[in-house]
C-alpha cells in the first residue's frame, strides 16, 4: 500500500470542469502506486515552497545510446522515496500520433511493471514521455520496448524526434505525405538521433499545408511545409452554395449555422487582393496568390489547393535560448517531396555539415545563420539567392564583397596609386 | 543486467504509422474532400470515395496515468475498432466510420467525465505545456496546475465557437521554452527575476568554469576566487535571468519563491492565413506564483480573451486584432499597465520602436 500524503493545495485542483491530473494520479496512488503517491507529495511541497524539488540533471542512459533518457532525482528523497529516481524515457511516437490500442498496451504494460505508470501524451517535441523510472529499470525497459518494436526518441545535442501533422490521413488540405516524410527521416537518421554529436539540438517538423498545425515554422530548425505552385481548384457550384447560405462558412468553425459573406469574409480579407467575385463567379489571379490558406479555410468545399504539390523549406526556428526566439527563414521556396526524398536529404546533409563545421557549443543552426549570415548559409547549401528568400533587400550599405567578385582582386600597389594622386 | 545486453536491439525507430491506422483511414488516405464541424468537438470528414469519418475531439491532461490511458483504450476498443489518436495540442480524438456509433460514443465520453468534447474551431483548445514542478529541474512555475486552473475558467470557450477566431494558449515553465510558446495567441511563461545564487564551495567540482562563462549570452559571468575556491562572479546589472548558466552549471540555481512567477504574452500565431506568422508580445511582465489556482494569472487571461472577443472582427486572431487597433489601444482596452519592461532592450530591440508620427491617443 502506498503512503498517501496530505495534499490540501493539490486537492483544490480536483475541482472544476477541466479534467484533473490530480484526480487521475490520486486514483493510481490509492490503488497502491507509490511513485504516484510520492509525486503528489513532492508536488504539494513545491506548491507550498513555490520552488521545484528536482535536482539538476543526472547522467543516466542506456548503453549504445547517448540520449533518449533524461536523468532526474528528487532533492527530498527521504520524504518521497517513491520518486527518489524519476528518470524520463522518451519513446518515439508513431507519426501523427494514431494508436492501435493493442500496440499501445505493450508500452503501458512495460511501464506499469517497471516504471511509475505516469506519462505525457505527448512531450513538446512529439515523443511519448514516460515519467519516473529508477536507474536499474532503464536497461530492462529499453530491452522490452525494442523487443516489442518500440524505440527511444532523441535528446541532448542530437536530432530530436521528428513530428508531423495529421496530414493526408485525415485532412483535405495536406499537400505532402507528412507521415511518410516523418517516418523516412526518422529511420534514415537513427544514428543522428540516438548518438548526440552536434553543437546542439536539431528538430524537423512537417506540416501538410501553410496552416502549420504542428507549428513547424516556429518550433523546428527545419520546417517542411506543404504547398503548391499551380492554381487553387475552384468548384463554382459550391461557391454558389456558400453564397446562398446552404453551407456553413469556415467548415462550421464559427458556428454550424454561420453564413458566408463572400465579400467581407473572403474577397476583402485576401491579403493580396487577388480574388474577385463578379456575376456569381469567383476568380483568382493565381499569379498574385501567396497561398495563405484563408480562402480555402473558410470555403473548404469550394476551394482546394492545387495539384502540383511539394514543400517550402524554412530553416532556423527556435525558442529564445540564447539569442532570442526566431522563426524559420524561407530557404527553398518549392521542392517536390517524393519518396525516397533524396533531393531533400542531400540538402539536409549539406546543412548539417556546415553547422557541424562552424557551429559553437549550444548554437542552434538559426543562430549560426544569424552570426555568419544568410548568404553564407545559402552558399554552403549550394543554392542560388532569389528574392523569395527575403522580405526585402538590404537597406544597410555595408556589403561584404569577396575578393574574387571584384576585377583585379584586393591586392594593389600604393606606388601605382600615387603616380596619379599626389599625397 | 547482462541478460538485457545479450540480445540488444537498437535503432529500429518507431512502429510504422500505417500500422496504427483504422481501415477507413488506410482506405481514404489522401482522398479527403472536405470537413465540417458539426458541433464543438465533433468533426466529420468526407472522402471522394463517399466514406465519412466522425472525429470526437476531447480535452485531456497531457500528464496522465496508464490507468486513465487504459480507460481511453477501452473506449477506443468498444467504439472505434481499437484505434484512436492524439492531436498536436494533446487532445484525444476518437474516430468512428459508422454514424450509428456517434451518439453512444458521445454518451460514453460524457459518462467518463474526464473527456470533455470541444477544442475545435473558433474557441480555446487545449493548452500545450511543459513539465513544471512535476518533473523539470529549471522551472519558475508549475505547468499542469496552471493549465488546469486556466482551462477551468475558459472552459466555456473550449466547448463553444463564439470567439472571432481560434485562440491558441501555450505554457512554458522557464525561458528555455521547451514549449516554444513564442508564437501563441496567449502564452504563459515562467520567469526568474533574481540572478543565480552561487555555491562557491562546490562550483569548481560540479562545473567547467570556461563553459559556464561562455554560456552567458550577455557576458555577465567572469572568473572569481572566493576564499580558497575557484568560482565565478555574476554582474547582476547584465543578468537577464535566462538560466543558461544554470543549465551548464548546477552550482548556480535561479529558483526563488519571491523572484519567480509568470509573464503573459499575446498576439502570436504560426498559421500563414491572412497575415504572416507573428511572435507573441509582452502583455504582463510579472505575476507572482499563486498556487494552487493562480487567480491573478487566470483572471488576467480571461480579461484579455473577453476584451478580444468583444472587440475583434470575425476571423481576426488576437495578434491581428492588436495590430489593427494598435498596441497602445490594446493596453487601453484591456486595462493592462504598460511599463519600461514592455520596451525591448535586447538584440533586435530597435526593430520594435516606433519610427513614425503615426500613433493613437
Amino acid at each position: 500500500m502506498a503512503k498517501m500524503h496530505d495534499t490540501p493545495m493539490l486537492d483544490e485542483l480536483t475541482k472544476g470542469p477541466w479534467p484533473s491530473f490530480v484526480t487521475d494520479i490520486k486514483k493510481a496512488a490509492e490503488a497502491g502506486n507509490e511513485a504516484c503517491a510520492d509525486l503528489l507529495g513532492q508536488l504539494e511541497l513545491s506548491y507550498k515552497d513555490k520552488e521545484g524539488h528536482w535536482k539538476h540533471g543526472g547522467i543516466v542512459g542506456v548503453l549504445g545510446y547517448g540520449g533518449g533518457v533524461i536523468g532526474r532525482y528528487s532533492d527530498v528523497p527521504d520524504l518521497f522515496p517513491g520518486v527518489e529516481h524519476f528518470h524520463t524515457l522518451r519513446v518515439n511516437q508513431p507519426a501523427s500520433k494514431f494508436y492501435k490500442t493493442e500496440r499501445l498496451r505493450e508500452v503501458m504494460e512495460i511501464w506499469n511493471n517497471r516504471g511509475s505508470g505516469m506519462l505525457n501524451m505527448h512531450g513538446s517535441t512529439g515523443d511519448m514521455v514516460l515519467l519516473g523510472a529508477f536507474t536499474e529499470e532503464l536497461e530492462p525497459i529499453f530491452a522490452e520496448l525494442t523487443q516489442k518494436g518500440w524505440d527511444l526518441g532523441g535528446s541532448g545535442s542530437a536530432l530530436r524526434t521528428p513530428a508531423c501533422c495529421v496530414g493526408k490521413a485525415r485532412c483535405e488540405f495536406a499537400c505532402i505525405d507528412t507521415q511518410d516524410i516523418c517516418y523516412s527521416l526518422t529511420q534514415e537518421y537513427q544514428d543522428e538521433m540516438h548518438r548526440p554529436a552536434w553543437p546542439y539540438k536539431f528538430k524537423f517538423k512537417i506540416d501538410g499545408c501553410p496552416n502549420c498545425c504542428v507549428a513547424s515554422l516556429a518550433r523546428s530548425d527545419c520546417a517542411i511545409i506543404g504547398t503548391w505552385r499551380d492554381d487553387i481548384r475552384i468548384d463554382q457550384e459550391a461557391v454558389a452554395a456558400y453564397v446562398g447560405g446552404e453551407i456553413a462558412a469556415h467548415g462550421g468553425a464559427n458556428g454550424a449555422d454561420a453564413k458566408l459573406d463572400i465579400k467581407a469574409d473572403v474577397i476583402d480579407l485576401c491579403p493580396t487582393g487577388c480574388m474577385f467575385y463578379e456575376d456569381g463567379k469567383l476568380t483568382i489571379n493565381n499569379a498574385e496568390c501567396t497561398r495563405c490558406m484563408h480562402c480555402i479555410n473558410v470555403m473548404p468545399r469550394a476551394l482546394r489547393p492545387g495539384l502540383d504539390t511539394g514543400a517550402s523549406i524554412l530553416v532556423g526556428a527556435k525558442a529564445p535560448i540564447l539569442e532570442g526566439a526566431q522563426m524559420g527563414s524561407l530557404i527553398i521556396p518549392f521542392i517536390k517531396m517524393e519518396e525516397p526524398y533524396d533531393e531533400f536529404k542531400e540538402f539536409v546533409e549539406k546543412m548539417w555539415d556546415w553547422w557541424d563545421e562552424n557551429g559553437k557549443n549550444r548554437e542552434r543552426i538559426g543562430e549560426l545563420i544569424q552570426r555568419l549570415g544568410l548568404s553564407a548559409f545559402i552558399e554552403a547549401v549550394e543554392l542560388k539567392p532569389i528574392p523569395q528568400m527575403v522580405k526585402e533587400p538590404r537597406s544597410n550599405p555595408y556589403i561584404f564583397y569577396k575578393e574574387d567578385e571584384v576585377p583585379g582582386g584586393f591586392e594593389r600597389d600604393i606606388a601605382d596609386y600615387r603616380k596619379k594622386h599626389a599625397r | 543486467m547482462a541478460e538485457f545486453q545479450a540480445n540488444k536491439i537498437t535503432d529500429i525507430g518507431p512502429p510504422k504509422y500505417d500500422e496504427m491506422w483504422p481501415q477507413v483511414i488506410k482506405d481514404n488516405y489522401g482522398k479527403w474532400l472536405y470537413h465540417d464541424i458539426l458541433e464543438p468537438g465533433v468533426l466529420v470528414h468526407v472522402s471522394e470515395s463517399g466514406a465519412k469519418v466522425w472525429s470526437l475531439r476531447c480535452g485531456a491532461t497531457r500528464l496522465m496515468t496508464t490507468m486513465f490511458l487504459e480507460q481511453v483504450c477501452k473506449l477506443a476498443d468498444e467504439y472505434c475498432g481499437g484505434f484512436f489518436r492524439f492531436t498536436t495540442r494533446n487532445n484525444i480524438e476518437f474516430i468512428v466510420s459508422d454514424e450509428s456509433k456517434l451518439e453512444p460514443l458521445k454518451k460514453a465520453l460524457a459518462d467518463n467525465g474526464a473527456l470533455p468534447l470541444g477544442g475545435t474551431g473558433a474557441g480555446v483548445t487545449n493548452i500545450v505545456h511543459t513539465q513544471g514542478w512535476v518533473h523539470c529541474h529549471t522551472p519558475a512555475i508549475d505547468a499542469s496546475g496552471v493549465v488546469k486552473a486556466v482551462m477551468d475558467e475558459l472552459f466555456d470557450y473550449f466547448n463553444s465557437h463564439k470567439l472571432p477566431a481560434q485562440v491558441r494558449i501555450s505554457l512554458a515553465c522557464c525561458l528555455n521554452m521547451c514549449g516554444a510558446v513564442h508564437c501563441s495567441d496567449i502564452s504563459i511563461l515562467g520567469v526568474h527575476r533574481k540572478p543565480p545564487v552561487i555555491e562557491h564551495s562546490h562550483l569548481d567540482k560540479m562545473c567547467e568554469i570556461p563553459t559556464t562563462i561562455a554560456a552567458c549570452p550577455t557576458a555577465a559571468i567572469k572568473p572569481n576566487k572566493v576564499d580558497e575556491f575557484k568560482s565565478v562572479a555574476v554582474n547582476a546589472d547584465r543578468c537577464m535571468f535566462c538560466g543558461n548558466c544554470y543549465t551548464m552549471c548546477p552550482a548556480m540555481p535561479l529558483a526563488d519563491a519571491a523572484g519567480d512567477g509568470i509573464a503573459l504574452w499575446v498576439g502570436g500565431k504560426v498559421s500563414n492565413a491572412k497575415s504572416m506568422p507573428m511572435f507573441s508580445k509582452l502583455a504582463v511582465p510579472y505575476i507572482p506564483n499563486e498556487p494552487p489556482r493562480w487567480p491573478t494569472t487566470v483572471n488576467t487571461i480571461k480579461k484579455i480573451v473577453e476584451v478580444y472577443a468583444g472587440d475583434a472582427m470575425k476571423y481576426e486572431r488576437v495578434g491581428e486584432w492588436a495590430q489593427r487597433i494598435g498596441w497602445e489601444k490594446f493596453f487601453e482596452k484591456t486595462g493592462l499597465e504598460f511599463s519600461h519592461h514592455h520596451i525591448d532592450d535586447y538584440r533586435f530591440a530597435a526593430t520594435t520602436w516606433r519610427t513614425s508620427t503615426q500613433f493613437k491617443w
